[in-house]
């Protein structure tokens, strides 16, 4: 089977601004695909080429097997997408757009179309106008799920969404995966895409710093442990992969790169355990390594 | 708690007009090219009329016949309105007076709804009005920004006229301006009751057209201005003024007054509504819908539009059409009338140069419609709706296909009905102006071609296809007066078209001008086709 999406080397400036810097990205047919990196990263930039609104200046990408540029209308028949601002017309009711969205894809499921606007509490009946942010969102949100098509690209789709409307969000999308359709979404919310995505990418200043699915990526970041001991704990400090010690009687506190969790558990078990907490590396911190300033995230964080 | 207000606020008023200075230097700011470029293209045209018209009227004698002709031709009347002096300062103000009233007027309604609803419609005003603004300060500002422009205007064609009559240049500086003042105040109550800035824009155009038909078909009608239908309209109202022909003060008084009435009004509604919301409440639309083509949308976008124009179109040709009719048995065969009226840019015989000299103007409005019609993609794009079209199962050239068709096919549809307007209200020849209606369509398509072109290729100077439009127009209305260059005039689509009426149809120029109309797309389309998507 051909990837869904597949993306190498893509460049593209505007005038002296290289908003991709050679991207590398891979989207497996069925898997939601997190598309995360901070604000100018690039990934509207790339979301636009992978459309063919913009035509990247060098490197390859694929949509669904076809070429973004060439095959665009082909291609987008399969392909509903959500902008993160989403511009109604302001004489046309949230309703028409939606119809008219679906229409523009592979066309609409009249039945899931109308179980999708109860779900997001939408009135479709209202004109573009008169919507707030987060409602012209849910019309967009709408229009892609009911869509008949294999590939759905969100762009912060959630942006202007309450809790509530999230957590609706986020089961239409695992629903997206079990009919096997295959989703890229594009966040910087991180407890959404640990929660719905098989796998991520991680993108700043228009280059893929980090790919892989999230237990790949944990490899490279922290446990942490906070335990209460029986006895005085042993040489903790001369494990390999220990940081951030913390040592206050009988409670200690660590962090543990992944390979050196085991040694940390036997050393603890040693001195009897009493209470264990480990709390296991977030996205959230994997994310903060990444986009650190300077060049050596791993080192500024070990210097703390 | 009123202790801790700040100094210089009065606890219990709102302070309407808090903020009016910073948002006047905001205004003049964004408008510091356009504004300047307006006043000066107006004062040119006004202040190279008295030296063209000394060439063409030397002797007093000409001008003398000049007066006497205007006093018995009806349809000379109707295109530049009545003469009431043979000095070479009342000359220039009755050949160019309604044309510098009505730039006057556009640019003044540009003015102001670009400060007023546009601003709000896209939701900027929001962060602005939660500064310390008042509630009436954006309209102030954007009525200020109208009155600085349209004072800079009155000030150089007075200082420029002065020479032909001090009292003559300041009425008619402060004639010209008042109209554009008295379209200020509309366009700033049409702003207050519609939602969007192109229906005010519309709304507004739409009187000033209105005013233009009226002014003509009142003159027709009566040989000094005195008609009904004359004083009906704002552009009859600088006539009635009289600058250089003994001067009615008191008509000024009436242009002021009327502004200021409309302004009051204006301001009234903007202390009394919402932020972004207008009078007539948005309706509910149907929670499904039956779009389903690029092309569908297009038309639902543009119906609006091409629905008015074409109604606007009708009734200039029913009017025009029914002044014509006194023409020729008034004039019959006489030598200095054709002169004057093919310097209008008309043909031989009386009736058929009338005939032909305005089909032809409404065939260069119609290239204001073509551009903004045109324009409607740029704008789409701009806005981010395009995005989500074009991200669906439509390529490029389907999307834009669907706006052009209706441009360009609502062009040919605007002369076609000012020409069945015409032949109606004319009563005779239908086939004959029919034809001289159409044939102003690829000269139109052409102005069109040229929008598509910058759209395909220069997506961020797409808006120079309205330049392009306001210089064919004003080559086309008073160029000819001007004795501009025929290298110049040539540069108008407009100056290649057989005057039909009257003349002879020659086929080659209009073959021409449609295979450069259809290169034009062709190679805006090319260009859109491959370049990115501005967003």
């Amino acid at each position: 089977m051909t990837k869904a999406i597949s993306v190498s080397g893509l460049h593209k400036s505007f005038g002296r601004t290289h908003a991709l810097d050679g991207l590398d990205l891979e989207v497996e047919v069925g898997e939601v695909h997190g598309f995360l990196g901070p604000n100018g990263a690039g990934k509207s930039t790339t979301i636009r080429v992978l459309l063919g609104l913009l035509r990247g200046d060098s490197g390859a990408a694929q949509v669904l097997g076809r070429d973004p540029w060439k095959d665009a209308v082909e291609a987008h028949r399969r392909i509903a997408y959500v902008p993160g601002d989403v511009s109604l017309w302001r004489n046309l009711s949230g309703g028409e757009v939606i119809d008219l969205y679906g229409r523009l894809r592979g066309g609409l499921d009249r039945a899931r179309r109308a179980e999708l606007v109860e779900l997001f509490e939408l009135d479709p009946t209202k004109k573009g106008r008169t919507y707030s942010k987060g409602n012209r969102q849910k019309v967009a949100l709408v229009a892609a799920f009911a869509s008949d098509v294999d590939l759905l690209i969100l762009d912060e789709p959630t942006s202007g969404l309450d809790p509530l409307m999230e957590e609706v969000f986020q089961r239409c999308v695992a629903e997206e995966r079990e009919r096997g359709r295959t989703v890229l979404l594009s966040s910087h919310i991180l407890s959404e895409v640990e929660e719905l995505c098989d796998r991520v990418s991680i993108i700043r200043g228009g280059r893929t710093v980090e790919s892989g699915s999230l237990a790949d990526l944990r490899h490279l970041t922290r446990t942490s442990v906070s335990a209460e001991l029986a006895g005085a704990p042993g040489r903790l400090a001369d494990l390999p992969g220990v940081h951030g010690l913390d040592v206050r009687g009988h409670r200690v506190r660590l962090q543990v790169d992944t390979e050196g969790l085991d040694a940390v558990l036997r050393s603890l078990s040693a001195s009897g355990v009493r209470s264990l907490t480990t709390t296991p590396p977030t996205l959230e911190e994997l994310f903060l390594r990444h986009y650190q300033a300077g060049g050596a995230p791993a080192e500024e964080v070990a210097a703390r | 708690m009123t202790a801790t207000v700040a100094a210089g606020a009065r606890p219990g008023t709102s302070r309407p007009l808090a903020g009016t200075g910073i948002l006047l230097r905001f205004a003049l700011r964004r408008d510091r090219v356009m504004i300047p470029v307006w006043v000066a293209v107006n004062a040119l045209m006004v202040l190279s009329m008295p030296g063209t018209l000394e060439g063409l009227y030397g002797t007093a004698a000409e001008r003398a016949g000049l007066v006497r002709q205007m006093e018995t031709n009806s349809s000379l009347r109707a295109m530049v309105g009545p003469l009431f002096d043979d000095g070479l300062g009342a000359l220039t103000a009755w050949r160019v007076g309604v044309y510098a009233a009505a730039l006057a007027a556009v640019t003044s309604l540009l003015v102001v709804v670009r400060h007023t609803r546009d601003e709000e419609e896209s939701g900027r005003q929001e962060v602005v009005a939660s500064g310390m603004v008042g509630r009436r300060a954006s309209l102030t500002a954007a009525l200020l920004a109208a009155g600085a422009a349209n004072a800079a205007l009155a000030l150089v064609v007075t200082a420029g006229l002065a020479g032909l009559g001090a009292a003559g240049a300041v009425a008619f500086g402060l004639g010209v301006a008042g109209v554009g003042m008295l379209f200020a105040t509309m366009a700033a109550i049409a702003a207050q009751l519609t939602e969007s800035a192109r229906l005010a824009r519309g709304l507004t155009a739409g009187v000033l057209g209105g005013a233009f038909v009226l002014r003509a078909a009142g003159d027709s009608a009566t040989a000094d201005g005195s008609s009904v239908l004359t004083w009906l309209s704002p552009l009859g109202w600088l006539e009635n003024l009289r600058p250089f022909a003994g001067e009615r003060w008191w008509v000024l008084g009436l242009l002021a007054g009327a502004a200021v009435a409309q302004g009051a009004v204006a301001f009234l509604l903007a202390g009394r509504r919402d932020l972004g919301m207008s009078f007539l409440p948005t309706r509910p639309g149907p929670a499904a819908g039956r779009l389903a083509t690029a092309g569908a949308l297009a038309w639902r976008l543009q119906r609006g539009a091409v629905a008015g124009w074409s109604a606007g179109f009708l009734l200039a040709g029913l009017v025009y059409g029914g002044m014509t009719e006194g023409a020729a048995d008034l004039v019959g065969d006489n030598e200095q009338a054709r002169g004057i009226i093919e310097r209008m840019g008309g043909q031989a015989a009386i009736s058929d140069a009338f005939v032909s000299a305005m089909i032809g103007m409404l065939g260069l409005v119609a290239a204001l419609h073509v551009v903004s019609s045109v324009l409607r993609l740029s704008g789409e794009e701009t806005s981010g709706r395009a995005e989500p079209v074009l991200a669906g199962a439509v390529g490029r050239l389907r999307w834009a296909a669907g706006h052009l068709v209706v441009a360009f096919g609502g062009a040919a549809l605007v002369m076609l009905l000012a020409g069945a307007g015409f032949a109606a209200g004319h009563g005779r020849d239908a086939g004959a102006i029919l034809g001289a209606c159409l044939v102003q369509v690829p000269a139109v398509w052409v102005v069109g071609g040229v929008a598509v072109l910058l759209h395909g290729l220069l997506p961020r100077a797409a808006a120079a296809a309205w330049a392009v439009a306001g210089a064919v127009l004003l080559l086309g209305w008073v160029g000819p007066a001007l004795d501009v260059p025929q290298a110049v005039l040539d540069v108008s689509p407009f100056g290649h078209l057989p005057k039909l009426p009257g003349g002879e149809m020659r086929w080659p120029p209009v073959l021409v001008l449609l295979l450069i109309a259809g290169v034009l797309v062709a190679v805006g389309l090319a260009g859109l086709r491959r370049r990115d998507m501005s967003t």
